[in-house]
């Protein structure tokens, strides 16, 4: 989901800019307010962008001949909310612009826009959703997961879409060539975003209960005969 | 290995299976260079949709080589590995160690069962 560096028009740059920058300053704000009334949280903060960072790097082969990578960003929004998502995920892509050569500083709006907004919002918005019909934990955590990594390229291909319309079909016609260039390739990507996802989450059950019922994440006990019964709560 | 740990284990497997396939089933012979990035076809998609357009900036810094690229990569992996193992040690070692404090108030000092 990279938009490579000089591959957008200035005009489009500006904009996703523009667009990127009121969610990163409001990310900022949330996550300073966070480490300041939550100290301890700030672990699992670094654990949250530190998974962003490993499944970024990751390049994967997929079905469709090529490959592609994860995001990473569904975890730190189920855990935090997706403004931490987009300071957390600028960061990410910041790194690999400057040392990388993958993605870029005029693009990277765009690519904050797709992978650190976007992305983790729709996540969370699935994950909320799913929560609300007393779906198991670990479900809603794997399709919040997927489609935070499955939306964000479906952005990308958007925003290609937008600066690069097909000279015959137009929008259309280039959102279909994108789209089978990114969406396509990622879709089983994505079901492996969403298992690793649920493979941290069940080890941070595990290892940090206190940390994930203050997060609204796990029910407090005593709450619990109400709540959805998950498969790891059960155990618990 | 109790059902946690095989649970575990088989969303790895699941994950690893899901990455291996696409290249044991050969579904990228039917393309000149199989499994290249989709970053890099999408450059190729503009070129053919717009032959007359130019990147107007290039990055500051671009690794010399695909090798450095690949192990700028693995750094980057690395760090994110390396914080998140740190981070379930510790919380392992807290558990383990408020575990065995809470022993140790039980049975009175001396006749510590270990």
């Amino acid at each position: 989901m990279h938009i490579a560096e000089g591959f957008l028009p200035p005009a489009h740059a500006i904009a996703w800019g523009v667009a990127a920058t009121p969610f990163v300053v409001q990310g900022v704000r949330s996550l300073t307010r966070e480490v300041r009334e939550h100290p301890e949280s700030t672990l699992l903060l670094g654990a949250s962008g530190a998974f962003t960072f490993v499944l970024s790097a990751l390049k994967i082969p997929s079905v469709t001949g090529s490959c592609s990578h994860p995001t990473g960003t569904g975890l730190g929004a189920i855990l935090f909310r997706p403004p931490i998502m987009a300071v957390l995920g600028t960061i990410t892509l910041l790194f690999q612009a400057l040392l990388l050569a993958h993605g870029g500083l005029t693009t990277l709006g765009a690519n904050v826009f797709s992978m650190a907004i976007v992305g983790p919002w729709a996540g969370y918005a699935v994950y909320r959703l799913l929560k609300r019909y007393d779906v198991p934990l670990m479900v809603a955590v794997f399709f919040g997961a997927f489609v935070a990594d499955l939306s964000t390229y479906c952005v990308t291909s958007v925003q290609l879409a937008l600066a690069f319309p097909d000279p015959g079909s137009g929008f259309p016609g280039a959102l279909a060539k994108f789209g089978s260039i990114f969406a396509v390739t990622q879709i089983p990507l994505a079901v492996s975003e969403g298992l690793l996802t649920v493979l941290v989450m069940r080890l941070l059950v595990q290892s940090s209960k206190g940390e994930l019922t203050r997060l609204g994440v796990l029910l407090q006990r005593g709450r619990q005969a109400s709540a959805p019964r998950s498969e790891t709560e059960a155990k618990a | 290995m109790s059902r946690n740990a095989k649970i575990n284990a088989l969303l790895i497997l699941l994950v690893a299976a899901l990455a291996v396939l696409p290249l044991a089933l050969g579904l990228g012979d039917h393309k000149k260079e199989p499994f290249t990035g989709a970053d890099a076809q999408a450059e190729t998609a503009i070129a053919e949709l717009d032959p007359e357009y130019e990147p107007w900036f290039s990055p500051l810094y671009e690794p010399p080589s695909g090798e450095v690229e690949s192990a700028l990569f693995a750094v980057q992996a690395a760090i994110g590995a390396g914080v998140l193992a740190y981070y379930f040690g510790l919380r392992r070692g807290r558990r383990q160690g408020e575990t065995r404090a809470r022993a140790a108030e039980v049975t009175p000092a001396g006749r510590d069962e270990e």
